[in-house]
């Protein structure tokens, strides 16, 4: 067994936490992992990446283009940005809350239509999942808590090799302790809405 | 573990009792970790003014028989480089690493240039360990090889080894190892005039012989699979080789210098085919070829000569399809095609209410239509090369805009202004704006003293005092400094205050001779992480505003927010209150409340 997760997003949105997650929660499981993340220049606001790869036998720190079993996207664009990363038979986990880049704020871009970039998504794989995580974790307590509203998400992905349970405890072992109980519920709001679907 | 976090745990079990560096990515993070634990885990460890100095303190130490470990970002060699070639001739007493952390594919440098080459250059030993456990298991066999040898060792490291995450088994931490020591002098082995350093050099070739059979025995060489193919890797490279190739003999390299001789020619001899898998240049591969070439054998060579692996770029499991028609390759599916809607761009940026924008801004404005050369530097200050700034004209590396300046200074027309930040100015501004006095170039420098060594992840720098470790030193004033090189025009400015320091950047455009501005105003992620960031926020008065977009225009904060239907507002979760946006405002409409 082998599984790869591409957890992309934008500086600040806890993509490094959450690979941090998974990893944590895959050794806990008690397979292999190898992991790779973006440091420095590409801090500063910029497009993030960090591949979290498990199982019985993984030496690589990096996946191939269109590798990800599951691509955790974040942010809309950055979802659309990030297509290679996935194949036609990934699961696709698309936060719909925009994070606005510096020249979009300040209008000399334009953000594209959400649903035009559900439906790129969508057109090219048939795996797509979105979730409205910012507005979930705003509902949960904070806007803050919305990467666990993703990894809550993800443990409800179809195919995910870590449960439910393995998840969040990784993800409340990882928290400052006075926010367990913001994250806990994050957690499973974002679990019970993928769920759904 | 992080692999820097299991580097510094490979130093806590190798009794490493002295450590130094100029923070520099990807190897920052093993500065940040030290500056937290030293103290506690007994060593000492200092932030060097500069890659060169750190060299220079950690040789002293393991000269006087304390393990040291130095350790830098690839370019930072390049400084340090003066030391380490004569270092080699001298010798340690005690084991000494210098860690080397490349940056293949130049996630966050200038350059991508291959730091093998001055293993071989400076006659030194290389370790090149190819994940976390073996970052930190190969410490412990650096300092055996450095002391068996007498010589410092090269670390070598990439940025997926840094920067790659992955469950690493401790072991015993040694705590048998001095922390004091003693100078023990010996001057022809360290004074290296001309009489001594010759024969020394014969001795460091001895030296060389002793670590090549060192290198023919290490456990870190050594052979896996079977397959009359033969794959000769080192480094990260080889863990896309150990999951994505099958049916193949592989030659793991963990010490590659002096290469395996003796070893390799075993390996080679009797393969139908060799190939050599490494990032960069072909160093592996002309050892090889030369060693086939002296050992008669006839057997067909492919890696970068013969243009089947790139000489650009890190490696992936992408370049593994390379050899597809060489051996067998694990299948990896078609990657999804690109999407068709148009995206807007995401490069990294400038922070809300980063100080840099505003002399920068202030910069443009007392310009005008004045030709001039902005020489930038090494620091998030690169990033003022983006709209709506562009003021990076040429960047070659630390302290290279102030040098250059004094060039364009004299050849051109054009004003030649150079920005620097504090860290950067300590490390190497001085000796740049010292030259430029003294040769009489018409220059500005100005210094983006912002308190801090930011894009590094906030280290101190002398500019900021020392205060950790057990150890406090006051700040070194840098409007002191530069007066007392016998600068005439001194000007500090506030660079929330975009219409004050534009007065003071027209005076120092026209100022004769070389003039220094210092920005100064600390980073406001410093002070959020200190949690010492004043509460304030600024706010667009929505029936003054007349929408002219200066504020966008000249300061382009991420804080100013341009609705769809044309007002200007501030974002309240990026916004700090700083002012700059208010500052400019021709309308003075935009309200600051504490």
């Amino acid at each position: 067994m082998k599984y790869c997760v591409q957890i992309v997003g934008v500086g600040g949105q806890g993509v490094l936490m959450a690979s941090m997650v998974l990893g944590n929660a895959a050794m806990e499981a008690g397979y292999q992992v190898c992991m790779s993340e973006v440091h420095g220049m590409a801090q500063r606001g910029g497009s993030v990446l960090s591949t979290v790869r498990f199982g019985d036998e993984v030496y690589s720190p990096l996946e191939a283009t269109g590798g990800a079993d599951l691509l955790m996207s974040f942010e809309p664009v950055e979802t659309v940005r990030s297509l290679k990363l996935a194949n036609r038979d990934s699961a696709i986990l698309m936060n719909l809350d925009p994070v606005l880049p510096g020249n979009v704020a300040a209008g000399f871009e334009e953000y594209p239509d959400i649903q035009a970039l559900v439906d790129c998504v969508k057109a090219r794989n048939a795996n797509v999942r979105t979730i409205s995580a910012t507005t979930i974790a705003e509902e949960a307590g904070k806007a803050v808590a919305a990467n666990a509203v993703m990894i809550g998400a993800a443990a409800a992905t179809p195919g995910f090799p870590l449960s439910r349970e393995q998840l969040r405890d990784a993800l409340l072992a990882k928290v400052p302790p006075k926010t367990v109980d913001l994250n806990s519920k994050a957690f499973d709001m974002g679990y019970d809405a993928m769920s759904k679907q | 573990m992080l692999g820097n976090e299991a580097i510094v745990r490979g130093l806590l079990e190798a009794g490493t009792r002295f450590a130094s560096t100029y923070p520099g990515t990807p190897s920052s993070e093993v500065g940040n970790i030290l500056e937290t634990i030293s103290d506690e885990a007994g060593l000492y460890f200092e932030f060097s003014t500069n890659e060169k100095t750190a060299v220079e303190v950690s040789a002293a130490a393991a000269s006087s028989g304390v393990r040291s470990f130095v350790f830098m970002k690839h370019v930072g060699l390049n400084v340090a480089a003066d030391p380490l070639m004569t270092l080699a001739y001298a010798g340690v007493r005690a084991g000494m690493l210098i860690m080397s952390a490349d940056d293949p594919s130049a996630h966050s440098s200038q350059n991508e240039q291959d730091n093998r080459y001055y293993a071989t250059l400076a006659l030194i030993p290389m370790i090149e360990p190819s994940n976390p456990q073996e970052a930190k298991d190969f410490v412990k066999e650096a300092y055996r090889v450095s002391e068996e040898t007498g010589l410092p060792v090269l670390y070598r490291t990439t940025t997926r080894v840094n920067h790659a995450r992955a469950p690493v088994v401790f072991g015993e931490i040694n705590r048998d190892t001095p922390l004091k020591g003693h100078f023990e002098k010996d001057d022809p082995s360290f004074v290296n005039i001309p009489a001594f350093a010759v024969r020394n050099r014969v001795r460091l070739l001895e030296k060389n012989k002793k670590a090549l059979e060192i290198s023919e025995n290490s456990p870190l060489n050594f052979t896996e699979g079977s397959g009359d193919v033969g794959v000769i890797t080192s480094g990260v490279s080889y863990c896309y080789v150990k999951e994505y190739l099958s049916g193949v003999s592989v030659l793991k390299l963990g010490m590659t210098n002096p290469l395996p001789e003796k070893k390799i020619a075993d390996f080679v001899k009797g393969k139908r085919m060799i190939i050599v898998v490494e990032e960069l240049e072909p160093f592996l591969e002309d050892t090889v070829l030369r060693i086939i070439a002296q050992n008669g054998i006839s057997v067909p060579v492919h890696g970068k000569r013969d243009g089947t692996l790139p000489r650009e770029w890190e490696f992936s499991p992408d370049t593994m399809k390379r050899l597809k028609d060489l051996v067998s390759v694990k299948d990896m599916p078609e990657p999804l095609p690109a999407g068709d809607v148009t995206l807007p761009g995401r490069p990294p940026s400038l922070c809300a209410g980063c100080p840099h924008r505003g002399i920068y801004a202030a910069t443009k404005k007392a310009v005008g239509k004045t030709p001039v050369v902005y020489c930038s530097d090494i620091g998030c200050y690169t990033l003022g090369v983006q709209a709506p700034f562009h003021t990076a004209d040429f960047i070659i590396c630390m302290g290279g805009g102030a040098g250059a300046a004094g060039g364009f200074a004299q050849v051109t027309d054009q004003k030649a202004i150079a920005f620097m930040g504090d860290s950067t100015f300590f490390h190497a501004g001085v000796q740049p704006l010292t030259s430029a006095l003294f040769n009489k170039h018409d220059i500005v420098m100005v210094i983006l003293d912002n308190r801090t060594t930011a894009m590094t992840g906030h280290q101190p720098n002398p500019g900021t005092g020392r205060h950790f470790g057990g150890v406090d030193t006051d700040a070194v004033d840098i409007e002191q400094l530069v007066k007392g090189i016998g600068i005439k025009f001194v000007r500090t400015v506030d660079p929330y205050n975009v219409t004050e320091c534009t007065k003071v950047m027209k005076e120092a455009i026209d100022f004769q001779g070389v003039a220094v501005v210092i920005s100064k105003q600390p980073c406001p992620l410093l002070l959020k992480k200190n949690k010492t960031l004043a509460k304030a926020t600024a706010s667009v008065k929505a029936d003054e505003c007349v929408k002219c977009y200066t504020c966008l225009r000249m300061i382009a904060c991420p804080a100013l927010v341009k609705r769809p239907d044309g007002s200007v507002e501030t974002d309240p979760v990026q916004c700090i209150g700083c002012g700059m946006c208010a500052s400019v405002c021709p309308k003075k409409c935009i309200e600051v409340r504490k």
